[in-house]
């Protein structure tokens, strides 16, 4: 039991103070002051930033899971048609087909950091017309923060690709 | 796309490369041959001493159930009322409350019998003191009790006839020692490497880029997700198991744990065909149950892949698969390939929430489950095939019209019993409990408990069926994972499906014992032409036919009335 118990978890506690982050998890910082965890998604809901998907803990990350509403179900379905039509309204002229099913599905942990890199696109002339800044400019900053994986999917982590808007524009 | 097959492919063949050589090291492990490890001999020598063992001293099948069952019930006690307590205990940096005596009753059950159904939530259920020294205690020592009773099993068919099955305290230490705490100790690293906590500090605040005040719970997860998996426990740190971004931080962690919770129930069959001399044995049943896990896997990618009908009608073309419950870094296919392991090798991990899968994906998982025997978990995976297996024998026996034999034993109306009953054990307690439940939902709604019954289905009509299904199983298969909308931590939940854990696992435990504890005595029958080979494809394709006719007809009315008929309704 001391071994299992006391030993083990302290040789890996020691070992995680030299991993980033230093076993607490990786923080992110903009002028000194942590605003997030690398990992963790929070909620932007801000038309001047990216979105995040949809939360069934509302980026509370003291709590975490998934809506657990069944593929069935009605009330669900409502709900997905209702951020549907949330997502045309602030972006006209976006059509449903271009719409990929994360940015209208909520994750399994609510605290997903990402979203596809879809996702991230169709976002991109909402943030950029209200930001004034070129659309283009906003398209490369979404490649330069698109995690590119030869094993497993790709993705953009919204809150990264946030910041480096945020530093973008004080430029 | 390509990159996520890709990802799944070299998962299973990592898995396999890990798995083979594994087993067989095991094997010489346990039958005290020289290995590599020795040099661990004085710690194990220091634990027999300090607790007054003598790892010399043989044992018989009785005397090695007695042992196991002994000590489980001394964890039972004291993990109960740890959990009691927790809140007076030390190590409680966020202040969580003790457990009411129905959910300590039922926590402590669940990770004794390596289940890990969890109807409390990481974050803010259990202090860090109760994470480690009962959970993480328990995931160790469950998986080890599996593993010890699978190598008395092996011993029973080692020689020709015999007694003496080795020392139960000598498996079940050198599980820990030589298996599980060194494998624990490289997955951890790789798990803090990649970002997953593992200080002891309590929960951390800030502000968001947009200006929200955001909580956010950590403590010391790596340790804990390391073994959840190579333990084939499953209970997570968080709420959420390796669905959180913490507990599953990118592709490479959930690749590492998707390996982790497979090799030792494929390395355990493997080990078999050395520690028993008949290799061929061994890679006869590793293809059964693999031919038996791409059946349930290809369907369940299928269903998964080509996203939610409802969804689709709304125009949207989800071509990367069904998103709800799920993660963006995982990806729809790992998910699946995730949720068919999880379910066949009864870890109960999650990394996408199975109560938002497809209706088809959930009776996939709810069969991986009943089964129970594709790898099944650590060490009592063998087990449960085993019980199958002697099914066979005599079914095969009567056909050729001769006296069932297996292994050179002769198979009597003794054993054949014990393994009847172990088979209908697990429809019984599924469907009895499924039915009481539904029975208490219907009629009861407005009894006044923590959760009413009338509220505690998360979805309406069949897939709320499912949902309730969906637990029965999983505590019988001592899986763990849930349909999670089920509103379970309730006095009826809690105390029902503890019943059900303790019955689903030490009798399916005890049962194969036996069997092998009997078989072992008998006087051995050298082979001839007339003997029933146990270790040719057509033996191996009448094993599958039992397991399927079995599972068909015990469960399929239950998956009717849930899933199917689920699937059904949304095809109009």
């Amino acid at each position: 039991m001391v071994l299992l118990c006391v030993i083990y978890p302290l040789t890996i506690a020691l070992a995680g103070k030299f991993s980033k982050g230093k076993g607490n998890g990786e923080t992110i910082s903009k002028n000194g002051k942590v605003v997030g965890y690398a990992l963790l998604g929070q909620s932007f809901t801000k038309p001047e930033y990216f979105w995040g998907r949809p939360s069934a803990v509302g980026y509370n990350a003291a709590g975490s899971a998934g809506s657990n509403k069944g593929p069935s179900n009605p009330d669900y379905l409502k709900e997905v048609s209702n951020r549907i039509n949330t997502l045309l309204k602030y972006h006209p002229g976006l059509s449903r087909a271009d719409i990929p099913a994360d940015m209208v599905t909520s994750s399994g942990s609510g605290l997903d950091p990402e979203i596809s890199v879809q996702g991230a696109l169709i976002q991109v002339k909402r943030v950029a017309q209200y930001r004034h800044l070129h659309e283009k400019a906003v398209v490369q900053l979404v490649e330069q923060n698109t995690r590119k994986a030869t094993l497993g999917p790709e993705g953009v982590n919204v809150l990264k690709l946030n910041l480096a808007l945020d530093q973008l524009q004080e430029k | 796309m390509n990159s996520e097959i890709l990802g799944v492919i070299a998962t299973y063949v990592l898995t396999l490369v890990i798995a083979i050589p594994l087993g067989r090291y095991l094997a010489k492990v346990f039958a005290g041959e020289k290995t590599w490890t020795d040099f661990l001999k004085p710690i194990e020598n220091g634990i027999y001493k300090l607790s007054g063992i003598n790892p010399n001293q043989q044992m018989n099948w009785k005397q090695h159930m007695v042992a196991l069952l002994t000590i489980n019930s001394v964890w039972l006690v004291y993990g109960f009322f740890v959990l009691l307590y927790q809140d007076k205990l030390p190590l409680n940096p966020d202040g969580n409350p003790g457990m009411t005596p129905d959910l300590s009753f039922n926590t402590i059950i669940s990770f004794v019998v390596n289940c890990n159904l969890q109807h409390y939530s990481g974050e803010t259920g259990v202090s860090y003191f109760t994470q480690h020294f009962v959970l993480m205690f328990l995931h160790f020592t469950s998986a080890a009790t599996g593993i010890a009773a699978a190598v008395v099993f092996f011993k029973a068919f080692r020689d020709k006839t015999t007694t003496q099955l080795g020392n139960y305290w000598e498996f079940f230490v050198k599980s820990i020692t030589r298996l599980l705490l060194p494998l624990t100790v490289v997955v951890a690293l790789i798990l803090t490497f990649n970002g997953t906590p593992a200080s002891y500090a309590g929960k951390d605040q800030f502000i968001s880029l947009q200006g929200d005040t955001v909580n956010v719970s950590r403590g010391p997860a790596a340790q804990m997700i390391a073994i959840k998996h190579l333990g084939t426990n499953g209970g997570g740190w968080f709420g959420a198991n390796s669905a959180h971004p913490l507990e599953n931080p990118n592709y490479i962690t959930n690749m590492t744990e998707a390996i982790s919770q497979m090799i030792i129930p494929i390395a355990m069959i493997i080990a078999f065909g050395y520690f028993i001399r008949r290799k061929k044995l061994a890679w006869t049943i590793f293809g059964v149950m693999t031919i038996g896990m791409f059946m349930l896997l290809i369907p369940t990618i299928s269903s998964e892949l080509g996203g939610n009908p409802a969804i689709a009608k709304m125009g949207i073309t989800q071509t990367t698969g069904a998103m709800e419950g799920k993660e963006v870094r995982i990806g729809a296919l790992a998910t699946s390939y995730w949720s068919t392991i999880t379910t066949i090798v009864s870890t109960g991990s999650v990394n996408g929430m199975h109560d938002s899968t497809m209706p088809l994906t959930g009776a996939w998982q709810m069969l991986g489950m009943m089964i129970n025997s594709f790898f099944g978990g650590c060490g009592v995976g063998l087990l449960n095939y085993f019980v199958y297996l002697i099914v066979a024998v005599f079914i095969s026996g009567l056909m050729v019209g001769r006296t069932p034999e297996f292994l050179g034993h002769k198979v009597e109306a003794r054993e054949v019993k014990i393994a009847a009953i172990i088979t209908l054990l697990s429809p019984l307690l599924i469907m009895a409990g499924s039915a009481l439940a539904s029975y208490v939902f219907t009629n009861y709604g407005d009894a006044n408990w923590a959760v009413k019954p009338g509220n505690w289905l998360n979805n309406p009509g069949f897939h709320g069926f499912s949902e309730m299904l969906y637990e029965m199983t999983s505590s019988n298969a001592n899986n763990g994972s849930g349909f999670e909308g089920l509103g379970d931590n309730n006095i009826f939940w809690n105390v029902a499906t503890g019943f059900v854990l303790i019955l689903g696992r030490f009798l399916p435990i005890i049962g194969p014992i036996a069997i092998a504890g009997l078989l072992a005595q008998k006087k051995y029958i050298p082979e001839s032409a007339g003997t029933l080979k146990t270790d040719t494809k057509t033996f191996a394709l009448m094993t599958f036919a039992v397991i399927i006719v079995l599972n068909a007809l015990s469960y399929f009315p239950a998956l009717a009335l849930g899933p199917i008929a689920e699937y059904f309704t949304m095809l109009k």
